[in-house]
């Protein structure tokens, strides 16, 4: 008779160390904090983490093979579930993509909705990692407050794009829809009342002795272990890599208003918390300049792709900047209605493979706040 | 004629009277003080709380507890049973020893008797027990690291608690709890809290640990080790637990009340009603302080106490016998 054997082939081959007087545990996939379906197996002595290491997959949905079977304006719905946080991002990665592969101008009006959108879009992401990230660390209460903010934002994305999460908003030489009077007059609202708001997290949590210390000098990683496993996004900005795709490679209109990438040095939680506050300030800051220039005009370039449009023969890579970091979209066409090959970077999935090796010897607690200042979204990591 | 005379004693009247009463107490109480951290707890994360049952959802809670004895009980295999399924209900009991020697009122006790602190700080020891065998007994690697937290928390803040609880024990010379009450006068400069408000902060804080409250609820923290201890319990099981925690929030706040707020005296009406009173206002302060801050790590959590509670009780407690 065969030997029954326990636990699955990661948990089998994650060998016990040198000592026998260690626990070998599964961090998920059903655990609270590491929101969603991620596991992460953990060797612990006591509560100290001696190693760490991820297991990846459980939502894997095959996006990737989904964009060399579907068409080019078919793929578009998958965009807004490959990140369901920075739905918007996506969207314009692989718009953009297929834009710079077969050469569509896209009308000026329709670079500003994408902005526009984008941008709250992005706020919404950080509203909501920053009600995770605190409940990660026990506090109950934020996440409402953020929730009420991000449902405002919700509310308006919902006007011109017609749903609340996954969005499906970008077409291929511009947007779907056109902004409408009560969009604009709703975003003017929202961005001096947002403004209003942030004063009151910070009173609330951002200053609370109990949150500096689970935060300040956890989990640091140097600018080097962030080039390493190819960082990007708050993750890399808190390490004092002065890197943003709106900035580094300009895309769009980005360079047209005044604004800033905070860089923080400390490497720590609490440098990559103050990021993305300090985000949702400067993309309050784009919001308003777009909002006070907006031009009329198109919204979609005229003769945009048609469903059954195919591009020219080519190949193309092409980034954006996305609320976790830098979200890029190869693709490869042989001149046929679907792409020969869809490639899409990540960006979750780089800043969690730093995880294995920053969160060796802290203490679970402080892994848990580690895993939770990544702001990963599983969907897209596991894509 | 035949007459038969039981002679009952009457303190043993009184005691049974009391148990009964005191479980009453204590099962009413806990109803209500589940529906009003719900309601708390809404009000301050901007939502309503429960509403649905009830007038102001006042039976949600007995709706839910409906829901958990109707449960089925499991038991993962590996596990203990005779420990799994005795560490719910040795949570539970003690709490109504703890009640017994606490003057409610004037005459409103079920035991008077001279050790009366003695004999709740001692029993008070029990609920560690329970949360170590709920952990231990449940197979479980959560349950595990839950239950070795709640060891290590609770004997740890069981020594400044101690240190705070002497301080006001020295200043009255008693351990009975009504002598303490009335060593205290009516109005509140008069209560030991204006002599001891270090000894009432430490005593505050660690009942907060004793209780694993936010922010030191390490044993079941959710966002790390799933639901600690009882991560395994369903049912009733883990409802005993539950009814535990509040049961033990009242006998903190209870004992709080007559060392340091004067128990049942007030300004004007003393009685039973200003103890309630101010019981209440120490679990909405309880219930505020879970809402608002996030948890403590472990190793802060020991530091605080090792460096400065226990220090700064000691310090407390050589200065309270110098004075007196």
């Amino acid at each position: 008779m065969s030997e029954i054997q326990t636990g699955d082939y990661y948990t089998r081959h994650f060998s016990p160390g040198p000592s026998d007087d260690t626990l070998i545990i599964n961090m998920g996939p059903q655990h609270p904090s590491t929101h969603g379906v991620l596991r992460i197996i953990v060797e612990l002595d006591g509560e100290y983490i001696l190693r760490c290491e991820p297991v990846l997959g459980y939502v894997h949905r095959m996006h990737e093979h989904m964009g060399e079977t579907k068409s080019y304006t078919q793929y578009l719905p998958n965009m807004g579930r490959v990140d369901y946080l920075h739905a918007l991002a996506w969207n314009w990665a692989w718009c953009g993509a297929v834009e710079k592969l077969a050469g569509i101008e896209v009308p000026e009006r329709a670079q500003y909705i994408r902005v526009l959108t984008t941008e709250l879009n992005r706020i919404s992401s950080h509203l909501l990692w920053w009600g995770a990230y605190i409940l990660d660390l026990g506090a109950f209460s934020p996440i409402l407050y953020a929730f009420q903010d991000r449902e405002i934002i919700m509310d308006l994305l919902q006007i011109p794009t017609g749903s609340r999460l996954t969005y499906c908003y970008f077409r291929f030489g511009g947007v779907s829809a056109d902004l409408s009077d009560a969009f604009l007059a709703g975003l003017k609202d929202f961005v001096p009342y947002l403004r209003g708001r942030l004063p009151m997290y910070r009173d609330l949590v951002t200053d609370n002795v109990i949150l500096r210390k689970r935060c300040e000098g956890i989990g640091h990683f140097s600018p080097e272990l962030c080039r390493r496993y190819g960082a990007t996004g708050p993750v890399a900005r808190g390490s004092g890599i002065d890197y943003d795709v709106r900035r580094a490679e300009p895309y769009s209109i980005y360079d047209r208003f005044d604004w800033e990438v905070p860089v923080l040095e400390a490497g720590d939680a609490m440098s990559r918390y103050l990021i993305r506050l300090a985000e949702i300030e400067q993309s309050l800051k784009i919001i308003e300049q777009a909002l006070a220039t907006i031009p009329s005009g198109d919204f979609i370039a005229k003769g945009a792709p048609k469903p059954k449009w195919a591009p020219p023969r080519g190949e193309t890579y092409f980034a954006v900047e996305g609320a976790r970091g830098k979200i890029g979209v190869w693709l490869v066409s042989d001149g046929t209605k679907t792409p020969y090959r869809v490639k899409l970077r990540a960006p979750g999935y780089c800043n969690l493979s730093l995880f294995a090796e920053a969160a060796q010897g802290v203490l679970l607690a402080d892994a848990v706040s580690i895993l939770g200042s990544l702001d990963l979204v599983i969907p897209e990591i596991d894509r | 004629m035949l007459q038969t005379e039981i002679i009952v004693p009457a303190e043993l009247v009184r005691l049974v009277l009391g148990i009964v009463a005191l479980a009453a107490f204590v099962g009413a109480n806990a109803i209500v003080l589940v529906w009003l951290e719900r309601k708390v707890a809404g009000h301050i994360q901007r939502r309503p709380g429960p509403f649905e049952v009830g007038p102001y959802g006042l039976l949600q809670t007995a709706a839910d507890a409906a829901k958990l004895i109707g449960k089925q009980l499991t038991m993962p295999a590996g596990a203990d049973a005779f420990l799994f399924w005795l560490a719910p209900i040795l949570a539970f009991l003690p709490v109504f020893v703890l009640f017994m020697p606490i003057p409610f009122g004037e005459n409103l006790y079920s035991l008077d008797m001279d050790l009366g602190l003695v004999l709740i700080l001692a029993y008070a020891g029990f609920g560690v027990l329970s949360l170590c065998l709920a952990g231990w007994s449940s197979h479980n690697k959560w349950g595990l690291l839950g239950a070795a937290r709640a060891v290590s928390q609770s004997v740890a803040y069981e020594i400044p608690l101690l240190l705070a609880v002497l301080a006001i024990a020295f200043m009255t010379g008693s351990f009975n709890l009504q002598a303490i009450t009335e060593g205290q006068g009516p109005w509140p400069w008069q209560w030991n809290v204006a002599v001891q408000p270090l000894a009432f902060f430490i005593y505050f804080a660690c009942a907060l640990a004793e209780t694993n409250r936010a922010p030191f609820d390490l044993p079941e923290a959710e966002s790390e080790l799933t639901a600690g201890f009882h991560t395994e319990y369903s049912g009733m099981g883990f409802g005993l637990f539950f009814l535990a925690e509040y049961a033990n929030m009242i006998v903190v706040s209870s004992v709080a009340t007559v060392l340091f707020l004067g128990g049942w005296q007030g300004p004007v009406f003393s009685g039973w009603w200003w103890f309630l009173a101010k019981v209440y206002a120490l679990i909405l302060a309880m219930m505020w302080f879970r809402w608002t801050y996030p948890r403590v790590r472990f190793d802060q959590l020991l530091n605080l106490n090792w460096k400065w509670f226990i220090p700064l009780g000691l310090a407390n407690l050589l200065v309270t016998v110098a004075v007196v």
